[in-house]
């Protein structure tokens, strides 16, 4: 049984921690940095306690039970519009709130001493904090209104992050950002009206309208066209090749933190939408969908992999990479599978985990080198070895090293992709399995090539004897450890992200395993 | 449809030796050495090797022990056999059973199956270990003794289960242990050579600026290979396989400081993608055929039985070989492995020769019925396997000649014999290519260690033409065991490599009186040259390095003991190693422990093997193959020492006809170029690949898709411009200023009422409320 | 019947109030009119609510009182402020707010 305490409670206050503590810090003055940063920090390791709490009380529930959602809150809400206050987890959600819960302190953490220009850490730690809530609340909501409201929290402190805290050309980045989205969600949440009228729907909670579509007979023309609103809203935020423009402008001009936020847990938000939203409601328009999903992902992998290849900034690499490693876990969702759809989240987390912690470099990178130009760098094993070796490793983690993370985001997605669900092209997925296996020697091709060009080799002459050019330092090492662990931990126990999603995905699928 | 007979012993089964299921342990100790050299090595300055060394003493003697008791364990499966086989009788009146038999067109049986039901102990998700003993065969072949093998011990553990646990109809993915005789030897021979190659590392690396870290990915590459070699499912195998990868990267590119060096590490890495990319795609379809498992033993059962179809199985066996041309240095993707020699000698010997470049050839042994039912091996004249093999064989050992550098003959000679064991295996003769294998592993480390005590004699040179020679004199340890080495490698009797060797030729199945699975005359052919150029190219190597007088600028002196001792073990082995799986014919040897290797290893009578044919062994065909190599080592020889005579130091004939003929120069750049390969792939493949595909698809994001949303947006913009200038600032605008001017008008007029009186503003509110008052009054 | 008496009784305090905003120099005893007017207005809040039988006319009435309170606490700051400039607090000088 749930926790009492955590059943009535536990998911909003989650949610609303955050936000409480970002009020707690408008009242105090911007110049007590150190109290901000407490109270930033502070924030989150609550908001995580109470969250992993949750999680690991959902743990033991017991396997069986981790398909229905747990500490369900329903409350009225808007009632005129009958959006309901309904909150709830389940396998699916949990990682993704663990995995959020986990990156918040330690982009705090990693804050500490790397607060960007122009500084104002009070102002960027709120909007980390108000980032927080939007995210927590996205995972959480059950209730299309409700979700669509926490979606759209999160997209203005973003837009701040990028637009203040970012590099030369952060305006443009910023609007484009902002504009992309913008458009997605607006098809987005024309969609979801659709779907409560064309329903007749009294209600807009997400098992209510699975319910009402498969009770119903309605038109597979307009299935098609809701489910096109919603891809066009969840793509962009994914983002899918064509629509991914706005992420290597966004990443390379955001600052370190927003980059980590934004690799880890925002463009998951995309995915988790398809997984959540779009696949359990309108599973026949899915199908339907599938191969155009399948074709965008699989040539997201070698496009990404090719815009990777002709970079010559670090981060924008790095960035590229996301177009590349979301293609996975887009494939593994178009093959309607318990295997494909299971690996989607876990390529989700792991994803999360490494692209954050590249993230991270890049940006200690750029501290100590003042550029993330690849020509210019280069011996960072002579200068930082510690940082190089973490460099390193995570490299060999987003290529889809096996004992490592990555590794399961991308093969079952692969093997999904040679027998998708009963009524997809088969032929067409199997050749879309071929090109994602070969999306994994590219990704190995100019991840190795990151690596030797700024790792490898002696330091050029320009920073040979910089003084700025240091290792690891404390808040970075509590920054990354985790990630580092976990990348490992994940790797050769696969079982505990798989086997909590499992019962979750194997539920909402159209007939389970083909 | 299965064809198991399925005649059960009425005894109890033999038991399983306990051992087995902890043999995790064995890459568990070295993973652990890993973490520990990492954490505390520099910490606590406690030197690398007095952690990795006694981690890999430890797998070693742990190795020894489960080989002890796999052996102890086929003998008593055998003899629990032998016992009850006349209990067994045929069940004449089934009908299944019949037409089972009858349906086997070579008349061969399928063993006993060795597959338990899983689903009793999927949902305890822990330890649940499978081993049955089998009992009994189902029939036997008229005149052949009866051999039944154990069943491979399996131990394992779910990893994480897809679709619900296997009890609810979906699928536990496993991992675990599977002890046979196949792994049982590679254990053993991957912690000897491990272990030898530790101490020899010890000196050889003495001082480097990263000796911590190669002794800790020694260990993670030790620990990787055997996860690897004791995987009990194909997804683990493509785990341990990437490992391994991996670890061979890092220990390539361990002086990354020049790039030559990360560059072939860099290399090595994208060459076995390439081959992963088959690797992946094959396991995915036995994943389905199978039936939904990564089970090896499943997968086996069910290509044996004929549940898959040969169509399918094929597809499989070529994806799979790709995995094989990468990682086992198979041409066309070999040509990682020479450049492979940027790394320490000691990891070439450990890795890029006797352990890691073998998975490839232990691949195909541990899925052998999916390649030899796929390639349908048996009673076919040539496959893929045996093309593969024999064009490989012969292109490396070609190489071999043209190099001055002695690592690099040594990586070629690794190449084409690397090549002789895939055309073994290509052939059907599973046994002997698994043999030469092990007997390789040994002779082809004492090789390479060899080669790194001439270099660390010799300022670190491998130029075999500017820093050696005459080398005989000054280290004569080294060069005893290197010529013996050199020997069982040229497959001089009774050395090693002559038994393993020999094997292979008679598997081919050409020379009269052999039999064998097919007549392989193309792999014979290629087989028989390589013998004479292995031999050759040795005594090349052996003269440029020891004979002659020295041309280097060093002082080359005889090697320490942890650098000789190694040699002078692997040396006793290669002496040794090949008297374990001599012909029974042989006099003396024969009778006794003639063809105890194959019992060891090659499965028999148990279903998740096909059931192959050995071919007899000739005395004609050894005596030729001997000869031959014994000729061309002659040439060599008299070639050398001719030019000794005419001049002390030179290495080449200057007016050879390789100097003079134009075809045959042709033919020397070709080689020396390394058929122009290396061209292909770096220039042409990655290179556009890098060029001006990547720039294409980049110019395409920034001007075409990116151009496009910059287009709408600066369209909007413009847009935005027309509307505010003409539509906002000319007609609303103008109506807005025109009503503002009139409003400007009428407020000199009311500016007089603005007294700024706060009274006189109270009056006038009064009085207009007293009016409004007045208004409602009378109008309401 | 009941109700008129009150109302009568507001119409002539907001009469005195307005007589005495619209003539009185002082401000103080402007401001002091003024809460002549608004108490004007909570009288007929307090009939009318006691007439319909309807608390809502006390609770707005208390709500005067407080913002009166405030008014006259602003007010007299203002006065004061006017006296310590102009040394006079006659509100017929006081002409600021022409701009």
């Amino acid at each position: 049984m749930e926790n009492a305490f955590l059943q009535d409670w536990g998911i909003t206050l989650m949610v609303f921690v955050p936000l409480v503590g970002a009020v707690i810090m408008m009242l105090l003055p911007s110049e007590q940095e150190e109290n901000h940063k407490t109270i930033a920090l502070g924030t989150s390791l609550i908001t995580a306690a109470i969250g992993f709490w949750l999680v690991i009380d959902f743990y033991n529930l017991g396997s069986e039970t981790w398909s229905d959602l747990h500490y369900v809150v329903d409350r009225n809400w808007i009632d005129i519009v009958n959006a309901r206050y309904l909150v709830g987890i389940d396998g699916i959600s949990a990682p993704l709130i663990a995995l959020t819960l986990l990156v918040v302190p330690l982009v705090i953490i990693y804050s500490w001493n790397h607060i960007p220009e122009p500084g104002n850490a009070k102002a960027f730690l709120i909007l980390i904090l108000v980032l927080h809530t939007g995210m927590l609340g996205s995972f959480v909501a059950q209730d299309l209104v409700l979700f669509f409201v926490f979606f759209e929290v999160v997209l203005l402190p973003m837009y701040f992050m990028i637009g203040v805290w970012g590099g030369e050309n952060r305006l443009y980045a910023a609007i484009k950002f902002f504009l992309f989205t913008l458009f997605g969600s607006a098809l987005m949440l024309v969609s979801f009206l659709a779907l409560y009228w064309v329903t007749g729907s009294t209600t807009f909670s997400m098992e209510g309208l699975a319910q009402e579509v498969a009770s119903r007979d309605i038109g597979s023309q307009t299935q098609w066209l809701i489910f096109g609103g919603m891809f066009m809203g969840f793509g962009i935020k994914v983002p899918m090749f064509p629509f991914h423009t706005w992420l290597p402008d966004a990443h390379t001009q955001a600052p370190t933190q927003g980059s980590v936020i934004l690799a880890a847990v925002l463009l998951k938000l995309g995915t988790y939408g398809f997984v959540r939203i779009a696949l359990p409601i309108l599973p026949d328009a899915a199908i339907d969908w599938a191969p155009i999903i399948g074709g965008l992902a699989v040539a997201g992998i070698i496009y990404g992999a090719l815009g990777c290849l002709a970079q010559t900034d670090m981060k924008r690499l790095i960035a590229f990479s996301s177009v590349a490693h979301m293609g996975y876990v887009m494939l593994g969702i178009a093959t309607m599978t318990d295997f494909g759809i299971n690996a989607a989240i876990f390529g989700m987390v792991a994803h999360g985990l490494i692209t954050g912690m590249l993230f991270f470099i890049a940006g200690s990178v750029k501290e100590r080198y003042h550029t993330l130009e690849i020509k210019r760098l280069g011996g960072l094993l002579v200068q930082a070895p510690h940082l190089g070796w973490i460099l390193g490793f995570c490299v060999m983690a987003s290529l889809g090293l096996p004992g490592l993370a990555g590794f399961w985001g991308e093969f079952p997605a692969i093997l999904a992709a040679y027998e998708p669900a009963a009524g997809i092209n088969q032929t067409l997925f199997r050749v879309y399995m071929v090109i994602a296996a070969i999306g994994t020697v590219l990704a190995a091709a100019y991840l190795l090539w990151l690596l030797q060009r700024t790792a490898f080799g002696t330091p050029s002459e320009e920073f040979e004897d910089d003084p700025h050019i240091h290792d690891v330092v404390l808040t970075e090492w509590i920054a990354w450890i985790p990630l580092l662990i976990l990348i490992v931990l994940f790797g050769f126990v696969p079982g505990i992200i798989f086997n909590l999603t499992d019962p979750a995905v194997s539920a909402f699928l159209p007939g389970g395993t083909p | 449809m299965t064809t198991f007979l399925p005649l059960l012993a009425t005894e109890s089964p033999v038991a399983v030796p306990g051992i087995f299921e902890i043999v995790w342990i064995v890459p568990a100790i070295m993973a652990a050495s890993f973490v520990a050299i990492l954490l505390f090595s520099k910490r606590l300055s406690i030197p690398a090797h007095w952690i990795g060394i006694p981690a890999i003493m430890a797998s070693f003697l742990f190795a020894l022990a489960i080989a002890g008791n796999w052996i102890a364990y086929v003998g008593d499966v055998a003899d629990s056999h032998d016992s009850g086989g006349e209990a067994l009788a045929f069940v004449d009146g089934d009908p299944e059973l019949a037409a089972a038999s009858a349906d086997d067109e070579h008349g061969k049986s399928i063993g006993v199956s060795c597959l338990t039901d899983d689903a009793n102990h999927a949902d305890d998700g822990h330890s649940d270990e499978e081993s049955l003993a089998p009992a009994a065969l189902g029939f036997v072949e008229e005149g052949e003794a009866p051999h039944v093998s154990p069943c491979p011990v399996v131990t394992q553990v779910t990893w994480f289960e897809n679709g619900g646990s296997a009890a609810s109809g979906g699928s536990d993915i496993q991992v675990g242990t599977m002890v046979d005789g196949q792994s049982v030897m590679l254990l053993v021979v991957v912690t000897f050579i491990s272990m030898l190659v530790h101490i020899f590392s010890t000196d050889y690396v003495a001082g480097d600026r990263r000796y911590t870290h190669y002794f800790a990915f020694l260990s993670l590459f030790t620990a990787s290979m055997l996860f690897f070699v004791l995987s009990s499912s194909t997804l683990q195998m493509i785990v341990g396989w990437e490992l391994v990868g991996v670890c061979s990267f890092a220990l390539i590119g361990h002086w990354w400081e020049d790039k030559p060096n990360s560059d072939a590490a860099l290399k090595a890495f994208l060459t076995n993608r390439v081959g992963d990319i088959g690797l992946l795609i094959g396991m995915i379809i036995l994943y389905f055929a199978a039936g939904r498992t990564f089970d090896i033993r499943a997968i086996n059962e069910a290509a044996v039985t004929g549940a898959i179809s040969q169509n399918t199985l094929m597809v499989a066996a070529l994806c799979l070989l790709a995995a094989v041309m990468s990682k086992s240095g198979q041409f066309i993707l070999h040509t990682w492995l020479p450049d492979a020699m940027a790394g320490p000698t000691p990891v070439s010997a450990l890795i890029h020769a006797a352990t890691m470049v073998v998975a490839g050839v232990y691949l195909i042994g541990r899925l052998y019925p999916v390649f030899y039912v796929g390639f349908d091996i048996e009673g076919s004249t040539i496959n893929p396997l045996a093309l593969v093999g024999g064009i490989t064989c012969v292109g490396g050992g070609m190489l071999a000649f043209v190099q001055r550098d002695i690592k690099k003959v040594l990586a070629y000679s690794t190449v084409s014999q690397l090549g002789y064991m895939v055309l073994a295996l290509g052939v059907g003769a599973y046994t002997a290519g698994m043999f030469h294998l092990f007997t390789h592993a040994i002779f082809k480390a004492c090789l390479f260690l060899g080669a790194g005590s001439v270099s660390h004699a010799c300022h670190h040179s491998f130029d075999m033409k500017a820093d050696m020679g005459g080398l005989k004199q000054y280290m004569p340890k080294t060069f005893w065991t290197f010529v013996i080495a050199s020997g069982a490698l040229a497959g001089i009797p009774p050395l090693a490599g002559f038994w393993s060797k020999d094997e292979i030729l008679v598997g081919a199945g050409v020379w009269p009186g052999t039999g064998g699975n097919g007549t392989y005359y193309l792999p014979f052919l290629f087989g028989m040259l390589t013998a004479a150029m292995t031999a050759a190219y040795m005594t090349r190597v052996i003269w440029l390095t020891f004979f002659g007088r020295y041309r280097g600028h060093a002082h080359p002196h005889e090697s320490g003991n942890r650098i000789t001792v190694p040699l002078i073990i692997l040396a006793v082995g290669a002496v040794f190693a090949g008297f374990l799986n001599v012909p029974k014919v042989l006099p003396v040897l024969g009778s006794r422990i003639g063809l105890w290797f194959e019992e060891m290893v090659e499965p028999a009578g148990i279903a998740t093997f096909p059931v192959i044919d050995h071919g007899k062994p000739s005395f004609s065909l050894a005596i030729v193959a001997t000869l031959l190599a014994l000729g061309a080592a002659t040439l060599v020889y008299v070639y050398y020492k001719r030019l000794y005579a005419k001049d002390a130091m030179a290495t080449d004939y200057t007016d050879s006809f390789v100097a003079k003929n134009r075809f045959i120069r042709a033919g020397h750049t070709l080689l020396v170029e390394k058929y122009y390969l290396d061209h292909l792939y770096t220039g042409t493949i990655a290179g556009s690949t890098k060029g001006w595909m990547a720039q294409a698809a980049y110019w395409f994001n920034q001007n075409v898709l990116d151009g496009f949303i910059d287009r709408v947006g600066s369209g909007t913009t413009a847009t935005g411009r027309f509307i505010y200038k003409y539509i906002d600032q000319g007609a609303i605008d103008g109506a807005v200023n025109g009503s503002g001017l009139g409003a400007s008008q009428s407020g000199e007029i009311l500016r007089k009422v603005q007294s700024g009186r706060v009274r006189q503003y109270a009056s006038l509110m009064f009085g207009a409320a007293t009016v409004l008052a007045a208004v409602f009054i009378i109008a309401v | 019947m009941f109700l008129n008496q009150f109302l009568f009784l507001a119409a002539i305090l907001f009469c005195i109030g307005v007589y005495g905003v619209l003539t009185r120099k002082n401000g103080v005893l402007v401001l002091m009119s003024i809460e002549l007017i608004l108490n004007a207005v909570n009288i007929n809040l307090v009939a009318f609510g006691s007439f319909n039988q309807d608390i809502a006319g006390q609770v707005f009435a208390l709500f005067i009182i407080a913002v009166a309170a405030a008014e006259v606490g602003v007010g007299l700051a203002i006065v004061l402020l006017i006296y310590r400039n102009r040394r006079s607090i006659d509100v017929s000088e006081a002409d600021l707010l022409q701009g």
